[in-house]
């Protein structure tokens, strides 16, 4: 299909349309500031034992990040704190310019999903969450926050989805693909039913530390630049594992977003999955459809970090595979890769097109109003 | 016709630093480089960001996976947002050196003038010291 | 190409097709014994070591191999006649790459994986390669002994009919990491290309996010391994160390390729003084250096979605022919998928691989 339009028109268009921002990082100021939002059970262990996931570091990274807090230069405050921690800067620098009507909050730390202790990692999730409504969602309307949740321990999680589902605001379950087992497995179910049964989407950020080789099956690989890469690939055997269990079939209503993947690899994906299907077929009893039908039917996908096709053309030939109704804005605002709304999708789109993927599919995927 | 700017005192650019002025509605990156000063376009060719708040970085190159060798300290910028690396005398990028090393860019912008620039080269302009003021010709 | 070489119906060369895919099998631990020596030999007699088949390719699964290619007795591919009459005659094959799968390099123990490997090579010279002219061999080495490796593919190397190196892609390091390099050093000074096939040692969980319930996952994992090599090797600086080395894909899988190199790029812009040495962008490397065999293709099922989809390649001439025989991949004699276009077919059958592989060129007089 191809679209005659002036890039001034979709540009001028742009220009008319709200922006929905589906992944932006807010952070606590100091290690204190979530204190006051523990349990005082558990005030004594964050100051002695704190985060312990799985690493070699107490806090460093043995991939280490391309800049300081892997963000932008140009994100630190003035006032003082990391990138992130502070709203009123927040606003000037990026929820105003870019007229922002929503953003969905995603907290990547403290690390929350993750952790080895599992009491302590509900109770940090509950200090989280408290955090971000306390702090974000009633100070700037325009936000809503991730439901942050122990993946490893879903009797937790599902007791905090409902805590949180009453209260409102959240716009998503955020859960990320390195678990001990893949995401589609039973254990993980009752996380799924409840994001059903309270109407929240599930949101799958890349990320998580469980140990294993981030390549998969090729091993320890040396630079952060191949590390980088391969969070798509968790995310793609997340995908995998999810649709090959039949978590599609279980959860009708279950909606998901592939977050901060990019997302030029889903058409391949489909592909893949369709022919293995073929072949496998009673091997997945649970699977009643081609899987590229789930990718196309019952996820959405955030374009950060967006693809840079040698030929910028080439990029509404991954959107027509993908669909232009499963596609959804993303900054990923503070961080080093984050996407600049108006230069990061270089190609020419009709209007229908632009609202569908800056705005209207992401109101319709997290239910914004 | 550019014209020349008397954009700030010396003075108020010590070597090492780089400071964001205003010309003409458009915005310079100005660095010192040990007593010289370049100017850039404060627009990074692949998203606009603002180069002026980069980190100066020295060039690392190598011959050999394993063998790092670093000179020209301070001599690059590094685009706050991407990190793709600007030569400050040139507005060069070194990205894919080898292809990029015959491409050499006119500093001057003149209206009517053909500008040769690629995808990867940040706009330089000329600049002079001139009683110990920064000038910038746009 | 001249026209008169090429089949005017099919667009098949004449000349027969080049594939660089094809699986014999060892029948078992009795076959491979008159190539160990006595130690070995009688290690494998007292241990009982048999039925080294690897978990990816069980033999039970229907992938492993389609059900016309299952001789009544005995594994697929285990006889050379039934190779020749299945896998060889009905595609009108010049030239065929046996890619034995046995798991000879998988025991941890380094000095067995080395002489199976060994033995392995020897019976593929002696059993297949010496008695049909259209067969030639991957040499099979454990790439986490390298230095070993290296000397059995100088050793090897001597034969002509081996004219590839054999390495899985499930490894216990990516293959770019520099302990590798002796492997690489002997493959470029032989003029050999590295062949990767999907499977392999399992020493790691096939995906990053532990170990899936279904062989299926297991399968689908392999593409995302094999884009973690690529990118292992191209970082690592293997081709700046080895400028005329090439690498072979088989069994990657297609479809996830143009935009693996878009994203490669993209990050390596930014992340350049991380690898310094690297002076060419991903993109390029990989066009120049790497090739794929198009069996399973796992790309668009549409004429006008793979033209979409060469048009992002932009690189012909890295796609190889291969029936991957006799996994279950495709119907009939249909080996060629039908939304390849037919401009492709003269190189995708022929040119590419002799490009590719050097020593095809030479024994093909």
């Amino acid at each position: 299909m191809t679209v005659d339009v002036d890039p001034r028109t979709a540009l001028s268009a742009a220009s008319k349309v709200r922006l929905v921002d589906c992944d932006i990082h807010p952070i606590i100021r100091h290690k204190g500031d979530l204190k006051p939002y523990l349990s005082r059970e558990w005030q004594g262990y964050h100051d002695t034992y704190g985060d312990f996931l799985v690493s070699p570091f107490a806090t460093a990274h043995p991939y280490p990040k391309p800049t300081p807090a892997l963000s932008r230069l140009d994100t630190w405050p003035p006032s003082g704190g990391p990138p992130g921690s502070d709203l009123a800067f927040m606003r000037d620098q990026h929820l105003d310019p870019h007229d922002i009507e929503f953003g969905v909050l995603q907290v990547l730390w403290p690390t929350a999903a993750r952790h080895r202790n599992l009491g302590y990692g509900a109770a940090l999730c509950r200090a989280i969450n408290d955090w971000q409504k306390a702090e974000w969602l009633g100070r700037e309307k325009r936000l809503r926050g991730s439901v942050m949740v122990t993946q490893e321990d879903p009797e937790a999680a599902v007791a905090e989805i409902a805590r949180c589902a009453r209260q409102g605001g959240f716009a998503q379950v955020m859960v990320v693909p390195r678990n001990i087992e893949p995401m589609g497995r039973r254990r993980y179910w009752p996380i799924f039913a409840a994001a059903e049964a309270h109407d929240i989407t599930l949101g799958c950020h890349v990320g998580g530390l469980n140990g294993y080789a981030v390549t998969g099956g090729a091993g320890h690989c040396s630079f952060y630049a191949e590390e980088k890469d391969s969070n798509g690939f968790a995310m793609e055997a997340m995908l995998t594992s999810m649709i090959f269990e039949g978590v599609f079939e279980a959860f009708p209503k279950l909606r998901l977003v592939a977050i901060e993947a990019g997302l030029g690899w889903v058409p391949a994906l489909g592909w893949r999955l369709d022919e293995l299907w073929q072949r496998f077929r009673d091997e997945l009893p649970a699977v009643r459809r081609p899987p590229s039908e789930t990718l196309r039917e019952r996820l959405w996908y955030t374009t950060q970090p967006a693809d840079e096709p040698e030929d910028p053309k080439h990029l509404r030939d991954v959107f027509d595979w993908i669909g232009w109704d499963r596609i959804c804005f993303a900054s990923d605002y503070p961080h080093w890769d984050s996407d600049d709304p108006r230069y990061a999708l270089p190609i020419a789109m009709s209007r229908a097109e632009h609202r569908a993927i800056f705005r209207d599919n992401a109101l319709g995927v997290y239910r914004l109003s | 016709m550019a014209q020349r700017h008397v954009v700030l005192p010396l003075a108020e650019l010590p070597a090492g630093e780089s400071r964001i002025v205003t010309v003409r509605g458009r915005e310079i990156a100005l660095f010192n480089l040990a007593g010289e000063v370049f100017a850039l376009i404060n627009r990074c060719p692949h998203e606009g960001a603002p180069l002026g708040l980069g980190l100066r970085v020295g060039l690392s190159e190598s011959e050999k996976p394993g063998c790092y060798t670093h000179s020209r300290p301070g001599e690059l910028v590094r685009c706050p947002w991407h990190g793709w690396e600007f030569d400050i005398r040139t507005g060069q990028s070194w990205c894919e050196p080898a292809k990029l090393k015959a491409k050499s860019f006119s500093a001057s912008i003149e209206p009517g003038a053909t500008v040769v620039k690629g995808p990867y080269v940040a706009e330089s302009l000329p600049v002079s010291i001139e009683a110990h003021y920064v000038v910038v010709e746009l | 190409m001249a026209s008169d070489a090429v089949s005017a119906g099919t667009g098949y060369p004449k000349a027969g097709v080049i594939d660089v895919d094809i699986h014999p099998a060892v029948p078992d631990m009795a076959a491979l014994r008159p190539y160990l020596d006595a130690h070995w030999r009688e290690q494998m007699t007292v241990r009982g070591v048999d039925g080294l088949e690897s978990m990816l390719w069980k033999p039970s699964l229907p992938i492993s191999a389609r059900p016309d290619f299952r001789p009544a007795e005995g594994l697929p591919g285990a006889r050379l006649d039934q190779v020749r009459r299945d896998a060889l005659d009905p595609f009108g094959t010049a030239l065929a790459i046996c890619n034995p799968l046995w798991g000879v390099a998988v025991p941890f123990a380094e000095d067995m994986a080395m002489a199976l490997c060994r033995a392995m090579n020897d019976w593929l010279a002696e059993e297949w390669l010496a008695p049909e002219p259209r067969l030639r061999g991957a040499i099979v080495v454990p790439p986490q002994s390298p230095d070993q490796a290296a000397a059995e593919i100088d050793r090897c190397a001597r034969n002509p009919r081996f004219v590839s190196v054999l390495l899985p892609a499930m490894t216990e390091q990516p293959l770019g990491r520099r302990a590798h390099r002796p492997i690489m050093a002997a493959a470029e000074r032989h003029g050999l290309p590295i062949t990767i096939h999907a499977g392999g040692l399992y020493r790691h969980p096939p995906t990053a996010t532990g170990w899936p319930s279904f062989h299926a996952e297991d399968h689908a994992a392999q593409a995302n391994i094999f884009q973690s090599q690529l990118l292992s090797l191209v970082y690592e600086g293997v081709f700046v160390d080895h400028p005329s080395l090439k690498v072979v894909l088989l069994d990657a899988g297609l479809g996830w390729l143009p935009q693996f190199m878009w994203r490669a790029t993209k990050t390596w812009r930014g992340l350049r003084a991380e690898v310094p040495w690297l002076k060419q962008n991903p993109a390029d490397v990989v066009r120049s250096h790497v090739r794929l065999s198009i069996q399973p293709l796992q790309g668009p099922p549409d004429a006008e979605g793979m033209e979409r989809l060469l048009a992002h390649l932009a690189a012909d001439q890295m796609l190889l022919y291969a029936t991957d025989w006799p996994h279950w991949r495709f119907e009939g004699e249909a080996a060629i998928p039908p939304q390849l276009p037919t401009r492709l077919l003269p190189a995708l059958c022929r040119d590419n691989a002799l490009e590719t592989y050097p020593r095809l060129k030479e024994t093909l007089a």
